[in-house]
């Protein structure tokens, strides 16, 4: 049945589709495990109930985004010597170690105190709690770093030599293949990604339900400025209250992270440009090189096969301020490669400015934000919460996009520069390669969409007056010797 | 740059390792899966998901090393298995992931509960089937030309595979029902027992039958390592152990002891992986590439080494400790 396709583009789109799905969970349990981290250190320090009301409540849906990030990431670990065995075969010695690393130090880490941070308050203790869930927020951050440093030394190789067999060797320094040029970058660009991420949806159930005590109260108070809470509402106090402490955390978070966000992207984008001009061509849509100062595109549709940008929308001289920060400098364009080593132009050109875009909206609703605080209206201002809400997705699709940018700008090559895509792949049938696609695709769209609504709908409920803690359901007696009347209900 | 046979040596022990604390770590997870069904619906089914749900995540991550170290160590031997085992890591990853979600999925959806149920089942069972004809198949050998897997993708399926296939799910269901006698109480504690005497049946019966035919494949290969003199009296001690591990097996589970079984059946498993390793010695694609062929230059396993070296220590001393928090019966110490 796939026999007339490509195995290697087969399994580009499986490569492409599995990381897409696995990279949305990861980058919302990096940021919430730190979420989890500082509301229990607030527990901790004030004793306040909204705040372990809140821990317990982000712990399940953290447990559920973490289970789907474990599974499909081991797809992933898999997934470099099912589809792409040649690859794994050259770079191995290089990229193997780091992948290593980060299963000892990371994988372990998170998995091991796992288990304790959701079942095990009653049994350990305030203090190792704490301490579980700490090394669980370190393990997410160093599993972040090494593999990160294994996608940038995709980007930006460096450190190696290559063997007599063809395979990449490690040279004299392993600290120049971890700490390859672009990996500082990327790393700070992604993991703020990851906080960015989580603040916006943190944001936006939030704001749900601060809508919804607005709505259920009673209207003629509606916008006056009066606490909600004041007020009998569905919501109870602590609901509310609950409702608007996690709002007022995401909005800092917002406030303070979307700025340093762009000038993080700034300078990851001027790394790019040192290191893979290709691919920042590709983002700004230059086919054509600009000796006395390029235009900035805003808009257009790249037309790769006449290699110009159709319609295309521009400012004159913007491109050349942006990425060299002078009027005048001039700008190679992508006539500087061969066609067959340009990345497909307009998949990057699209998706940059669905990041970008998103990236200045996320701004938006942080400086709103800001102003809204200022007024003292942070809590009542409607339209802030619709604002919000409408953008709780919108890290994900910005996380996506941005991934999408830099892995389809480093085409067509695996190791940039060294192994090109189309040397990379197993020896597969068609037939093999699209059926376990197709598995794929079944099964993560099911399984997925699963976990997703079952995310929305503890969103959607909100957080609980003294939120029970997900911990061991246990009918409590085995079964036969006590009928116990203490048996409990399921976790909720 | 070449390998170091010394270092090499070193890292196929510590990757047999990583796959054998695999598979007794997630073994009992997975046959618990595969027993499920045998489980009446409520508490009984509950305890056995709880008395592995604080720690089946930390025992799937000795699949990530053993995968992941794979990759680093001998990433020819991980570039020529990947693909001639291509379905069956397919099935096992699809299976993980219908066995991993349905821990959270299955009580945050009353409602649909048992379509999970069957999702971890299925899930389990699909996982360490697929595990057991891998295992058949690297056995059996595949076809290698140069550098690459040069054989089908349907090589691997043999009567001998789909063999040990069956025989690890039998295994699995032996380490879970133990796992259960240890950890549960009760008549779920005596369903485990008797289910455990029935897994523990079929294990032994397919720890031969495997046996056996291993001596046929590669042209006798394996037969003449195991049977030649004076090989014969050092690899005849592997199946005397076997069946005095057997009998104590039943005599544990007749005296009614509570962690006994378990660990005999971590013993049988022990005594099965170095028959294995006395097998493939020193091959790590039977019988086409070697340890030290497929071996990552002296600087990638040397790098790695200093810190497995360091970390799997401490690895091992956290898990043994979250273990050690939620020992004791599932269910004895009540809600909290």
């Amino acid at each position: 049945m796939f026999s007339a396709f490509d195995p290697i583009v087969l399994a580009r789109i499986q490569f492409a589709f599995t990381v897409s799905f696995h990279f949305i969970f990861p980058a919302f349990s990096i940021g919430l495990a730190s979420y989890l981290m500082v509301l229990e250190g607030l527990w901790l320090r004030t004793g306040r109930q909204v705040f372990l009301d809140l821990f317990r409540f982000w712990l399940k849906i953290f447990a559920i985004a973490f289970a789907m990030g474990v599974v499909s990431g081991i797809v992933m670990s898999y997934q470099f010597g099912t589809n792409w065995s040649v690859f794994s075969d050259r770079t191995g010695p290089v990229l193997g170690p780091l992948m290593a690393y980060e299963v000892l130090t990371a994988f372990f880490l998170e998995a091991g105190f796992l288990g304790v941070m959701l079942f095990g308050m009653e049994k350990v203790g305030r203090g190792l709690h704490f301490a579980a869930t700490c090394l669980v927020a370190l393990g997410t951050f160093i599993s972040a770093f090494w593999i990160l440093s294994a996608n940038s030394w995709m980007q930006t190789p460096a450190g190696f030599v290559i063997g007599a067999n063809g395979q990449f060797l490690p040279g004299e320094s392993w600290a120049a293949i971890i700490f390859n040029p672009s990996f500082p970058y990327r790393l700070v660009h992604t993991v703020i990604a990851a906080y960015l991420t989580t603040s916006l949806a943190v944001g936006a159930v939030g704001a749900w339900h601060l809508l919804k005590a607005r709505h259920g109260k009673a209207m003629p108070s509606d916008g006056a400025g009066a606490p909600p809470a004041a007020v009998a509402s569905p919501h109870p106090t602590s609901s509310v209250e609950a409702a608007r402490t996690m709002f007022s955390m995401a909005m800092w978070m917002a406030a303070i992270v979307a700025p340093v966000q762009i000038f993080a992207g700034d300078a990851h984008g001027l790394n790019t440009l040192e290191h893979q001009p290709a691919k920042v061509m590709a983002m700004e849509g230059h086919f054509q090189s600009h000796p006395d100062g390029a235009p900035l595109i805003l808009f257009g549709l790249p037309n790769q096969k006449e290699q110009r940008v159709d319609y295309a929308v521009e400012v004159p001289k913007l491109g050349s301020l942006i990425l060299k920060h002078d009027l005048n400098a001039p700008v190679t364009g992508l006539d500087a490669f061969p066609r067959d080593k340009q990345p497909p132009v307009a998949i990057v050109f699209w998706s940059f400015r669905v990041m970008v875009g998103l990236g200045v909206l996320m701004l938006a609703l942080g400086l709103f934000s800001l102003f809204a605080r200022a007024r003292g209206k942070l809590h009542d201002w409607k339209l802030l919460h619709r604002f919000a809400l409408a953008m709780g997705p919108s890290g994900f699709v910005a996380v996506i996009a941005g991934w999408i940018t830099t892995e389809v700008g480093r085409q067509p090559y695996t190791v940039y520069g060294q192994l090109l895509t189309r040397d990379s792949a197993s020896p597969l049938a068609a037939p093999a390669v699209g059926a376990s696609l197709v598995a794929f695709v079944l099964v993560y769209f099911a399984v997925f969409g699963f976990g997703t609504w079952y995310i929305l709908r503890l969103m959607a409920k909100g957080v609980e007056p003294h939120e029970p803690p997900l911990s061991e359901t246990v009918p409590v007696r085995a079964a036969g010797i006590v009928p116990g009347p203490a048996q409990q209900g399921e976790r909720a | 740059m070449t390998a170091d046979p010394t270092l090499a040596t070193i890292w196929a022990f510590l990757i047999a390792f990583a796959v054998f604390a695999y598979v007794v770590m997630d073994g009992f997870d997975l046959g618990i899966g595969i027993l499920f069904p045998a489980f009446g619906v409520g508490e009984e089914r509950d305890s056995a998901m709880n008395s592995i749900a604080p720690v089946w995540d930390g025992n799937e991550t000795w699949l990530v090393l053993g995968g992941g170290g794979l990759f680093a160590a001998f990433p020819l031997a991980y570039a020529i298995l990947m693909p001639a085992l291509y379905p069956l890591i397919v099935a096992m990853l699809l299976g993980l992931i219908f066995r991993g979600v349905a821990f959270e999925f299955r009580w945050r959806d009353p409602g649909h509960r048992k379509y999970w149920d069957l999702a971890f089942t299925g899930g389990s069972t699909v996982a360490a089937f697929a595990q057991g004809v891998a295992l058949g198949a690297i056995l059996q050998g595949v076809s290698v030309s140069g550098r690459a897997y040069a054989g089908g993708w349907l090589d691997w399926l043999t009567p001998f595979s789909l063999l040990t296939g069956a025989s690890l799910v039998a295994g699995y269901a032996m380490l879970g029902a133990c796992w259960l006698i240890w950890k549960t109480g009760g008549m779920g504690q005596l369903h485990a027992y008797r289910l455990a005497g029935r897994a523990g049946m079929l294990t032994v019966a397919a720890i031969v039958a495997v046996s056996l035919a291993s001596l046929m494949l590669r042209g006798g290969a394996y037969r003449d390592r195991w049977l030649d003199m004076p090989n014969v009296l050092f690899t005849a001690q592997v199946p005397l152990l076997v069946t005095i591990f057997a009998a104590a097996f039943w005599w544990a589970l007749a005296k009614r002891k509570e962690l006994m079984p378990f660990l005999l059946a971590l013993g049988l498993f022990l005594l099965s992986f170095m028959g294995l390793g006395i097998s493939m010695y020193p091959y790590i694609v039977p019988t086409a590439v070697t340890i030290v062929e497929a071996a990552a230059p002296a600087r990638s396993q040397g790098f790695m080494l200093i810190g497995a070296g360091m970390l799997i220590p401490v690895i091992l001393a956290y898990t043994g400790w979250a273990y050690w928090v939620f020992r004791g019966k599932v269910g004895a110490e009540g809600y909290h």
